[in-house]
């Protein structure tokens, strides 16, 4: 069926009307290249969006304390407390789906004042306390030496790790930095390690600008003990942290003597929620995407099958004299749909070219001038080329089948009549 | 080589049905030159149709070299008709995006020959009716009467038992008429079947035999001296 001679005869019958082909394949051309950049611009604020949320580990959620709102067995409202280390030990005794827990401790932050010293060069920088498990739920790219250890953790060594802002503002130039001290409100720490975020989305400064401390070590010297200023919880693989969240809080509640129903006493923050429901939007977005380029593109494919009714219209009678010379209904119907299938694919694949080429250009732009906000990489899967040209190859057959049908409808005796 | 018995057919416009052909029997033996003559509306169009499968009669018996012509589906129709049968037709109806060589050949591509034997013989068509060095110009670039030779080529091409030719000769001048009916006559000559639809007297006197039809019955059959197109050429 897809030998030379019908390609030929297809090829005389596209050229026999050029301009009207180009116009015709112009039509899908541009319904696919909507279609495939549509998908990629969608693509591309699902990756700036996404990437704003860091790569911290997502099925996770941060738990901290507020005062309680209900008197409970004797205790007033508008009371505080802390969790403890041991609520770290009760959480991970008695939940067993919780992967990491780690309890965390903060000094400094946002526009605090000049925290640490080195020689006579000073900076203001967060400084946390940590347990090692933290680098599993926040990645980040170790540059030299290591993270926090448990020997940290157990001995409570005054040690720390700083991020590559910090070395900028306390270091010369090729100072070697492993081993060295830097004095944090006043009680000195030997570096163990230099970090950098792994995710480098825009507002990186931030977490650049921080220093890790052994959490004992944080609750020793900055007489935190053995409080917990709030947790980082992670369930684990494919049980949601949504959904076990509550069995979290009410051991808390009743470990530090809260009203089962108090729900203001203890703080969260949701990740995993959180990203599903932006998620959710993009699936969105997404399925718009596809309607909208999907739409766009059968405007183009109506196109076809319009030019195609024409062309059989105007070929009536030589469709008559061929089946006069003996051309059987199904290589007539087979000439028709397989020139409308070129026309589609030919037309599609030069749009899908064409699209690449503009996301290629965009990409470059986007590198060029540095990272934008919520927009980042637009880009397209190979799922959605293949669909695309799933999309055609069938809108191609389908928009041959009515001119094909009509073509051979006609009874040979009166389509050679026609003049 | 055709046989015909009691052949009905008419056409139906809403409420109005018209008779067209009440009854024709007639015979073609092979190597036969018959012209089928009357005037316009005797049927001798419908006639030639049903004989070249492009319609269908109503009822009666078309056989065609032992083949029953009855209720056959496209497919099959469309296996008779590029076998046994070449259709001439008064506008030629080539193919005008093709080259004459391309379109004698048609029939050929029809039969799923291959393309280097359907070139030869196509050449070899085109020689036989003179057309050998026009082979690669368009329709539009030949001549009325090269156009109906090369239509004769192609007709000829398949090797056809029967030629069916509706009204060759009428978009010709007469001298032209002549030379593609002395091109017909040469090829009855090496014995292929012809049948010609006509309403001209002197072409139809050249053919061997001459069946008029009138009001869709045929009123006379008689064979007639051939006159040779050669002696006006």
């Amino acid at each position: 069926m897809f030998n030379k001679d019908r390609w030929s005869e297809i090829i005389e019958a596209l050229n026999a009307n050029k301009f009207r082909t180009f116009l015709t394949a112009f039509g899908v051309f541009w319904g696919i290249f909507i279609f495939v950049v549509l998908l990629a611009l969608t693509n591309g604020l699902k990756n700036g969006v996404m990437s704003d949320f860091g790569d911290f580990a997502t099925n996770s959620m941060f738990m901290w304390t507020q005062g309680t709102s209900k008197p409970y067995k004797g205790l007033p409202k508008g009371r505080y407390f802390n969790y403890k280390l041991d609520d770290v030990a009760a959480l991970k005794s008695e939940i067993p789906n919780l992967k990491y827990v780690s309890p965390r401790n903060q000094l400094g932050g946002f526009q605090g004042a000049n925290n640490v010293i080195r020689g006579t060069k000073t900076g203001a920088f967060e400084i946390y306390g940590d347990y090692p498990e933290y680098i599993k739920q926040q990645p980040m790219d170790i540059l030299q030496g290591r993270f926090v250890s448990y020997s940290d953790i157990n001995s409570k060594r005054k040690v720390c790790v700083i991020g590559t802002d910090v070395i900028k503002s306390l270091y010369d130039k090729d100072e070697e930095v492993l081993g060295s001290y830097v004095k944090i409100n006043g009680v000195n720490f030997m570096v163990v390690g230099t970090f950098k975020m792994s995710n480098s989305q825009g507002d990186n400064e931030q977490d650049a600008n921080t220093i890790y401390i052994p959490f004992t070590t944080f609750g020793q010297a900055f007489n935190r003990g053995d409080r917990v200023g709030w947790m980082a919880i992670t369930a684990v693989d494919g049980v949601p942290i949504t959904s076990i969240k509550q069995q979290v809080f009410d051991l808390m509640k009743s470990r530090h003597t809260v009203a089962p129903d108090d729900d203001r006493a203890i703080g969260h923050w949701d990740l995993s929620e959180q990203f599903a429901r932006m998620n959710g939007l993009f699936i969105i977005l997404t399925v718009v995407g596809y309607f909208v380029g999907a739409l766009v593109l059968m405007s183009g494919i109506i196109g076809i099958s319009n030019i195609m009714l024409i062309v059989v219209k105007e070929r009536t009678k030589e469709i008559g004299v061929r089946r006069a010379l003996g051309a059987s209904p199904w290589t007539i119907k087979g000439q028709i749909l397989q020139e409308s299938l070129i026309l589609t694919i030919l037309s599609g694949m030069v749009g899908i070219s064409f699209s690449a080429f503009v996301i290629w250009v965009l990409n470059y732009l986007l590198d060029m001038s540095g990272p934008v906000d919520s927009f980042a990489n637009p880009s397209v899967s190979m799922t959605v080329v293949f669909t695309a040209l799933i999309i055609l190859v069938v809108s191609g057959l389908l928009a041959g089948l009515i001119p094909a049908n009509s073509a051979t409808k006609m009874k040979p005796v009166d389509a050679l009549r026609i003049e | 080589m055709i046989q015909i018995k009691d052949l009905h057919k008419s056409y139906h416009m809403g409420s109005n049905s018209l008779h067209v052909l009440k009854g024709i029997n007639f015979e073609v033996k092979e190597g036969e030159l018959v012209s089928i003559m009357g005037s316009s509306g005797s049927g001798k169009s419908t006639l030639l149709n049903i004989l070249g499968m492009l319609d269908e009669a109503d009822t009666g018996q078309y056989i065609l070299d032992g083949f029953p012509i009855k209720n056959l589906n496209e497919k099959v129709a469309a296996k008779y008709r590029n076998e046994f049968l070449g259709f001439i037709f008064q506008s030629f109806n080539l193919i005008n995006y093709k080259s004459a060589l391309d379109n004698v050949a048609l029939p050929l591509y029809y039969q799923n020959i291959k393309r280097k034997e359907r070139i030869e013989k196509a050449e070899h068509y085109l020689e036989k009716v003179g057309l050998a060095q026009w082979s690669h110009h368009l329709p539009s670039e030949l001549s009325g009467g090269q156009k109906q030779r090369v239509a004769i080529a192609r007709a000829l091409a398949s090797d056809p038992k029967v030629l069916l030719a509706d009204e060759p000769t009428g978009a010709l001048d007469t001298k032209t008429s002549y030379e593609v009916m002395e091109l017909i006559q040469g090829i009855n000559d090496e014995g292929k079947t012809i049948l010609v639809v006509t309403h001209e007297n002197d072409i139809a006197n050249m053919t061997k035999r001459i069946v008029n039809l009138k009001d869709g019955v045929i009123i006379d059959d008689s064979t007639v001296e051939q006159v040779r197109a050669s002696q006006y050429v």
